[in-house]
């Protein structure tokens, strides 16, 4: 098992690698002018001209990728061509609030989808079903920032509950950091939950046809624990693996999530990046999220062997 | 279903109906919170020159002189100056008290450092650091300017409020490259910058500067004392406007800098926020032709543009159905200003004549070539103007090659100078603030002094002449008819095609007091109960 999780660690490096060459030279190929953007709209060609010189940005391609990776090596991710500040500060700066809407959004769409898929199943072909399936189609098609202009509308500016915008730090307190967090966590979490109940209602009515679900009702087992232990952890594998490619949802969809509720998180630094064409920022951003998503992998693969026994690695 | 229905759909649906008033959560009243129009991405106010740095800048960085609403530079730093018989050695002196945040004093070589980097940068300045022949620190509180030649808009330059403003800063700070950005924010100005809180695209915050001495006349937006009424100014960056217009009406913010028109209706429903506009100065529309390729190096095919296009049609898309908000603009230069006059203007205020701009152009030699139109979507202002127009020149009967893409691009391929067919381009759309727009100081747009000029390249003799000639004007009435000359040339030329003049809205709650409409944010003298 060790020497699985090494190597897989391990193997994050070429992954990395290819990631870095494959962003950096698409955003060599972009149009776009980060110089131009600094300069300002009234700015004229000479100034634009000489803050492309200042940046580094006139060197040919195979010099600026060199000494980026130079950097990269050294543990250097690089400096904001906009803000000055150095890259790693920023995105620092902004892991906390994403890394809250991710986690929140995704204990609030497990505990919620989880049990409604496992019902719609037990419930087949009844109202409660259709109810629930009618619910996930619901949360597939309606965009997220229509659901947080709603909810803004319902439990912000209507009954005065909870801020419409904005992020508190967790150091400042459970509450005020939930208070900032739920409307959002909603709103994004509305895709998932569908996906995962659906998910979950298709691996479980699978399950629940099998001959050992027959055999422990035949037992008296008790309904709760027929589909929560027998079936349920069978159905696991298939469950934790949707849950894990729902994180690339859950990333993209904090995007327009962080936009709706004003909250300073990856997301929107990653936009900004890429409209001021901010190169080291975009590179970094891109890199920890292709880190971020190698890890998920990882740790899913080895979630499989707590619920199948029968994997090993 | 277009941009302003959907939005207002959004917006009302996030706020319609609520007459009753939300209340401030947690709000302190020394805290002002301002949804400002962009990020502050950056902060060097020389390096940077987008309108949202400097009017960051203002709070934390003070000028030597200050423009009022009479657009009249008063003396802000300066105690007073002398300027010779010849008009060539100016000498200034210093208040007395003047600090930096650091509580070092302000000094005269503070003031000439500053002075040389903003001069490398600035299109007034890089005039006056062609006749300049010595500048100077005299003592601790005097500098001297020598030049060789009179500079009759010297005062106006130092206290203009067009970026980039002469700012003065530590001198240790001053001498960094002015293409490259400084990384220390200390200024004189009557707040600090609170760095170790700025998270760029998020927040950034400013704190009042004790040591800052206002002078004592009343303040008049860049001259007279800028008191600081509240203890911080918190920056929110909110990039969604429902966002900040929903924030504002639940008393999570205080004063939004730039209130979409679309949601101004609904803001003005909500009995704790007042609406007023924001800068009197407004804007002025534009797209600029490229004077280089075909088919608008003639200037038949420009004249046709003008005989052609309805500035209602613009201004309509830009602001909608609020009749209060934009004019026609038969010129270049902003309505109600000293300077302001419609000569040559009948090619735009008379009626529009399809038919013969058609001839016009059929008699420029436009052969159907396609004419590439650059359209940033990611700004609504140019995105409304470039569908107009793409209308506008099909109606004309042109081909047209409409590229519709984000600033970025647009910002990159609008400097490039190679034929439209070879990755250039013939249209892109712009607009400038009245405020830069009152005379050709800082008017890059009218300048059409060919590879010196803005975008497009216009060069165009009879153009600069004028410029030259408001330049060396003596007085009010020479300056006057040298803008007459100005805006008649730049039309019979068309430098550029100017699309109308239009106002924008900000919004507060009406527990803060003392907003003053001006072209910047001016946070001074604004109190909240």
């Amino acid at each position: 098992m060790w020497a699985y999780i090494l190597r897989r660690v391990l193997a994050t490096i070429p992954v990395m690698a290819v990631v870095a060459l494959f962003v950096f030279s698409l955003l060599y190929l972009a149009p776009g002018d980060p110089a131009a953007v600094i300069a300002g709209d009234q700015a004229t060609p000479d100034d634009v001209e000489r803050i492309r010189a200042s940046l580094g940005l006139d060197r040919p391609y195979l010099v600026r990728f060199g000494a980026w990776v130079g950097d990269i090596m050294s543990g250097d991710l690089g400096t904001s061509i906009f803000t000055n500040l150095p890259v790693s500060t920023m995105i620092a700066q902004r892991v906390e609030p994403t890394l809250s809407l991710c986690l929140l959004t995704l204990v609030l769409a497990v505990s919620i989808a989880v049990p409604m898929g496992v019902v719609a199943a037990w419930k087949q072909g009844t109202l409660v079903d259709r109810a629930v399936m009618g619910f996930a189609v619901l949360g597939f098609s309606v965009p997220v920032f229509v659901v947080g202009y709603l909810l803004a509308y319902v439990f912000a500016l209507e009954l005065d509950w909870l801020p419409v915008q904005g992020y508190t730090p967790f150091r400042e307190g459970f509450f005020p950091w939930l208070e900032n967090l739920i409307l959002p966590s909603i709103a994004l979490g509305g895709v998932y939950i569908a996906l995962i109940a659906r998910i979950t209602r298709a691996t479980m009515l699978e399950v629940l046809g099998q001959d050992y679900i027959r055999t422990a009702r035949a037992k008296g087992a008790n309904q709760a624990g027929i589909l929560f232990v027998h079936a349920l952890k069978n159905a696991a594998v298939p469950i934790v693996t949707v849950i894990g490619i729902g994180l690339a949802l859950l990333i993209g969809g904090a995007v327009v999530t962080e936009s709706v509720f004003a909250i300073p998180g990856l997301g929107r630094l990653t936009v900004d990046a890429i409209l001021r064409r901010d190169y080291p920022v975009i590179q970094g951003v891109v890199l920890l999220f292709s880190f971020v998503y190698v890890l998920v992998n990882l740790l899913i693969d080895l979630l499989y062997t707590l619920f199948d026994p029968r994997i090993r690695y | 279903m277009d941009r302003r229905t959907f939005i207002g759909a959004g917006a009302a649906l996030a706020a319609t109906g609520i007459a009753a008033p939300a209340l401030s959560q947690g709000a302190n009243a020394r805290t002002l919170r301002f949804v400002p129009q962009a990020n502050l991405a950056n902060f060097d106010p020389i390096w940077g020159t987008q309108y949202v740095v400097r009017n960051a800048a203002v709070l934390v960085w003070d000028t030597l002189y200050g423009i009022d609403d009479k657009l009249v530079p008063q003396r802000q730093m300066v105690e007073g100056e002398e300027v010779s018989s010849d008009g060539r050695t100016w000498t200034f002196r210093l208040r007395e008290g003047l600090r930096f945040h650091d509580n070092e004093p302000v000094r005269a070589r503070d003031v000439v450092a500053s002075l040389t980097r903003w001069m490398a940068r600035d299109p007034m300045g890089l005039m006056i650091r062609a006749i300049q022949q010595e500048l100077v620190a005299v003592d601790d509180r005097t500098f001297r300017w020598v030049l060789s030649r009179p500079y009759p808009k010297m005062l106006y330059a130092l206290g203009k409020n067009n970026a980039p403003m002469a700012f003065v800063m530590p001198e240790r700070i001053a001498r960094t490259d002015p293409f490259q950005q400084i990384t220390e924010h200390i200024g004189s100005g009557p707040c600090r910058f609170v760095r170790n809180e700025w998270v760029p695209g998020a927040r950034a915050v400013f704190q009042r500067f004790d040591g800052y001495v206002p002078r004592q006349e009343a303040p008049n937006w860049l001259a007279g004392g800028k008191r600081m009424m509240v203890d911080r100014v918190e920056w929110a960056i909110m990039p969604d406007p429902a966002t900040a217009s929903s924030a504002l009406q639940n008393g999570e913010v205080d004063w939004w800098e730039n209130a979409l028109t679309d949601l101004v209706p609904l803001l003005r429903r909500n009995r704790n926020v007042q609406v007023d506009i924001a800068d009197p100065l407004g804007n002025i529309g534009a797209f600029r032709l490229n004077h280089l390729h075909p088919p608008f190096n003639d200037v038949r095919a420009r004249r046709a543009i003008l005989m052609a296009m309805s500035q209602e049609d613009y201004m309509r898309a830009l602001v909608g159905s609020d009749e209060a908000l934009w004019k026609r603009l038969p010129g270049f230069f902003t309505p109600g200003t000293p300077l302001y006059n419609e000569e040559g203007g009948e090619v735009i205020s008379g009626p529009r004549n399809m038919d013969a701009a058609r001839a016009l152009l059929r008699e420029s030699g436009y052969a159907n070539q396609p004419v590439t139109v650059l359209a940033a979507q990611d700004q609504p202002i140019t995105k409304a103007q470039g569908d107009v127009t793409v209308d506008l020149l099909r109606r004309l009967g042109m081909n047209v090659d409409f590229v519709a893409t984000d600033w970025g691009t647009v910002g990159q391929r609008r400097a490039m100078k190679n034929p439209p067919s070879a990755g250039g381009w013939n249209i892109f759309f712009s607009w400038h603030a009245g405020a830069d727009c009152t005379n050709p100081a800082a008017y890059t747009a009218i300048r059409a002094n060919g590879d010196g000029a803005w975008f497009g390249w216009p060069n165009i003799p009879a153009v600069e002449q004028k410029v030259t000639e408001w330049f060396e004007a003596p007085d009010l009435e020479a300056e006057k008819a040298a803008m007459r000359g100005l805006n008649r040339a730049a039309l019979e030329n068309v430098v550029y095609v100017p699309t109308g003049f239009f106002l924008g809205y900000q919004a507060w709650r009406r527990n803060v007091s003392g907003v003053v409409k001006g072209p910047i944010p001016f946070a001074w003298g604004v109190s909240k109960s």
